[in-house]
């Protein structure tokens, strides 16, 4: 049954990685953003006790709050670099297309190497992190920015959570989400700001 | 009383305190006063030893357990305590100066706190998870709620979290070599997983490329202060992952590689900084070309290299002081610190125009001053194992002149006739002519800072005895 489940997340992750690449909408990106939490609190649940897999997905929503609220209260811009090519979607869902066929490769030897975390978490955590890289690569807008750390950290803390159970390193790794979502929210409510301090 | 509270904790609930502060003076004196008190007790107060004050018996334990986990300080340790919040002081005593302080004192006890607690925690592999944290805060100081962010932050901000699982996972795969020593395969995952790590964490080759644009975009100042901090603490770090897995102090592959990052960093780094033509992006890749060193001194024997790694932090963190403070002090008097707009720039601030230049002959290791001594006994060292080696180093050393040479013809070329009128601030001029003796005394005295350097190499079990 656990095993069903977690390939429910793995699909979950394939829609919601390749979706925040694809959507330029943030209301969509900040649902697929929490939406991707769940998913990875499923993973990790295939590891850790409830309690601690519920510390992930606690702060990931947290973290999703924190941007959706920031970005809320901000002007609406949108990015020429969205638009031109090759960054158009089709372009996107090709790159991700790419991403996901090196993930399949890669799995089963990955797996091995992590102490056979299972075939569902490791190529989830892949996925993740392919993705996020992915989405790193082709944006320089900060809440994609912000959004591309946060999907490859996650898919990290899902194959991670397979080999370390300490709670100081579960404590950290959900600052640290916390952090990057404050950190993201601060360079968002910037960007949005005009220059009035030189250098 | 125990050290990770002493020298963690407080300094990081400190840091939140004078949040609340703005005043440029008070926080300069005050964050430079206490971080000088925190360095003078690292160094003169032994831990897990108790010292008699009269009726009084004062112990400072070594350890604090949280969350299950435990920061340690070793009572060897302390010396590099010592160093870092001396240095520390060093940079919050010039932030009035550069009109930096409400960002750089706050925030900057905060980051030193989490990047000592990085060397603290146990098992050390956690490190990563703090120098991350420190990294995060490190953002607010680097930029404005009023200005948008530029490229050079967000690089920043992507590159050094990238880090973070490369270290974890590296640790965890080197936990496993270490229990089949035999499995070569392992054994060079978790080397090219380590590698990746620190070439982010360090921003090796071609991963540097945030630092010049973080000179163009933000306070020369406060980008000084990370560059001096984080390639610090990350190469302390670093040299731990080499004290504690023998098979990767003994294997040769990694020596090697260490000497050619290390070349590759200082050549590159001298080679580009001659041909740069903006002030910021020059210290930029002086700051690089530090890295190498650094990453060289590493490469050597560890009985040499070690002494030398450690002899190379006070000239660091001296030459990127003044220098930053210099260009900070410049960029107040021109519209960019391009060329062309800084041309003629010595007549207005003399001093900053002078401090710029003896900070980038340090670097560039020239004789008498700070950075001299340290590049001597590398050069050296690198040349009893490969003269190939010492001459690459010495190309790279002569572009630093070169961007040295350049930077002065640039600032000192004005219209004829043009009057000399100093606009620096008797702060200003009080610091850089501080920063300046202390370049100089540096270089002329190097065994001045030896009772604070000589036993350093203590901290590491292995390395360096």
């Amino acid at each position: 049954m656990a095993v069903t489940f977690a390939w429910i997340a793995v699909g979950a992750v394939l829609i919601t990685s390749i979706g925040l690449l694809l959507t330029r909408d943030w209301r969509w990106s900040i649902s697929l953003l929490a939406l991707q939490y769940l998913a990875m609190f499923v993973l990790v649940l295939q590891h850790w006790p409830l309690g601690m897999a519920s510390v992930k997905v606690v702060a990931g929503w947290m973290s999703a709050v924190i941007l959706g609220m920031t970005r809320s209260g901000l002007s609406p811009t949108e990015s020429a670099e969205e638009d031109s090519l090759p960054r158009g979607r089709p372009f996107r869902l090709f790159a991700a297309g790419i991403v996901a066929l090196i993930v399949i490769v890669v799995t089963p030897g990955v797996d091995t190497i992590m102490a056979d975390a299972g075939f569902a978490v490791t190529a989830a955590s892949l996925l993740l992190i392919g993705m996020g890289l992915l989405h790193l690569g082709i944006t320089a807008q900060v809440l994609r920015v912000t959004l591309g750390l946060m999907t490859v950290l996650a898919g990290f803390e899902i194959l991670y959570s397979a080999v370390e159970g300490s709670v100081l390193v579960a404590a950290l790794l959900a600052v640290i989400n916390l952090g990057l979502a404050l950190v993201g929210s601060y360079l968002l409510i910037a960007s949005n700001s005009e220059e009035t301090e030189s250098i | 009383m125990n050290a990770p509270t002493l020298w963690i904790i407080f300094p990081l609930f400190l840091g939140i305190l004078l949040l609340f502060i703005t005043n440029q003076r008070v926080l300069s004196v005050l964050g430079g006063f206490i971080a000088v008190a925190l360095a003078l007790i690292a160094q003169f107060v032994p831990i897990e030893l108790a010292m008699k004050l009269g009726p009084l018996s004062l112990k400072i334990d070594s350890s604090l357990t949280v969350l299950g986990r435990v920061l340690l300080i070793q009572p060897t340790e302390g010396h590099l305590l010592a160093l870092i919040y001396g240095a520390a002081a060093l940079w919050f005593f010039g932030a009035e100066a550069s009109k930096v302080a409400p960002k750089i004192v706050p925030i900057g006890f905060m980051v030193i706190a989490l990047l000592v607690a990085s060397i603290a925690v146990e098992p050390f592999l956690y490190a990563a998870l703090f120098i991350e944290t420190a990294i995060l805060l490190a953002i607010p100081m680097l930029t404005s709620i009023r200005k948008p962010p530029g490229r050079g932050v967000l690089r920043f901000l992507i590159y050094q979290t990238l880090a973070m699982p490369f270290i974890l996972l590296a640790g965890w795969l080197l936990a496993g070599v270490e229990a089949s020593p035999g499995d070569l395969a392992l054994a060079a995952q978790s080397a090219a997983m380590l590698g990746l790590g620190f070439a982010f964490l360090l921003a090796i080759f071609p991963l540097y490329s945030w630092i010049p644009l973080l000179l163009e975009e933000t306070s020369p100042y406060l980008v000084g202060f990370l560059l001096w901090i984080l390639p610090t603490m990350t190469l302390i770090f670093g040299a731990g992952f080499l004290d504690r897995y023998s098979w990767l102090r003994s294997s040769s592959q990694l020596i090697v590689g260490l000497r050619t990052i290390g070349l590759l960093m200082v050549v590159t780094g001298g080679a580009f900084a001659a041909f740069q033509r903006h002030l910021g992006r020059v210290m930029a890749y002086g700051s690089i070309a530090e890295t190498g060193f650094s990453l060289l001194a590493l490469s050597l024997d560890f009985k040499i290299g070690i002494p030398i790694l450690f002899l190379l932090i006070p000239a660091r963190a001296l030459g990127l002081a003044v220098w930053s403070l210099s260009l900070t002090i410049l960029g107040e008097h021109v519209e960019t610190m391009r060329f062309d707009a800084a041309r003629g720039i010595l007549r207005l601030t003399p001093l900053a125009g002078a401090g710029m230049v003896v900070a980038t002959l340090s670097t560039g290791a020239f004789p008498l001053l700070a950075g001299f001594p340290a590049r001597l006994a590398l050069w050296e060292g690198l040349s009893r194992i490969s003269i190939g080696s010492a001459l690459w180093m010495m190309i790279g050393i002569i572009g630093l002149l070169v961007s040295a040479f350049r930077s002065l013809a640039v600032i000192s070329v004005a219209e004829e006739y043009t009057s000399w009128e100093p606009r620096e601030s008797p702060t200003q001029m009080l610091m850089l002519g501080l920063g300046m003796i202390g370049l100089f005394l540096l270089g002329l005295f190097p065994q001045s800072v030896q009772f604070m350097l000589a036993n350093l190499p203590l901290m590491f079990e292995r390395l360096g005895r």
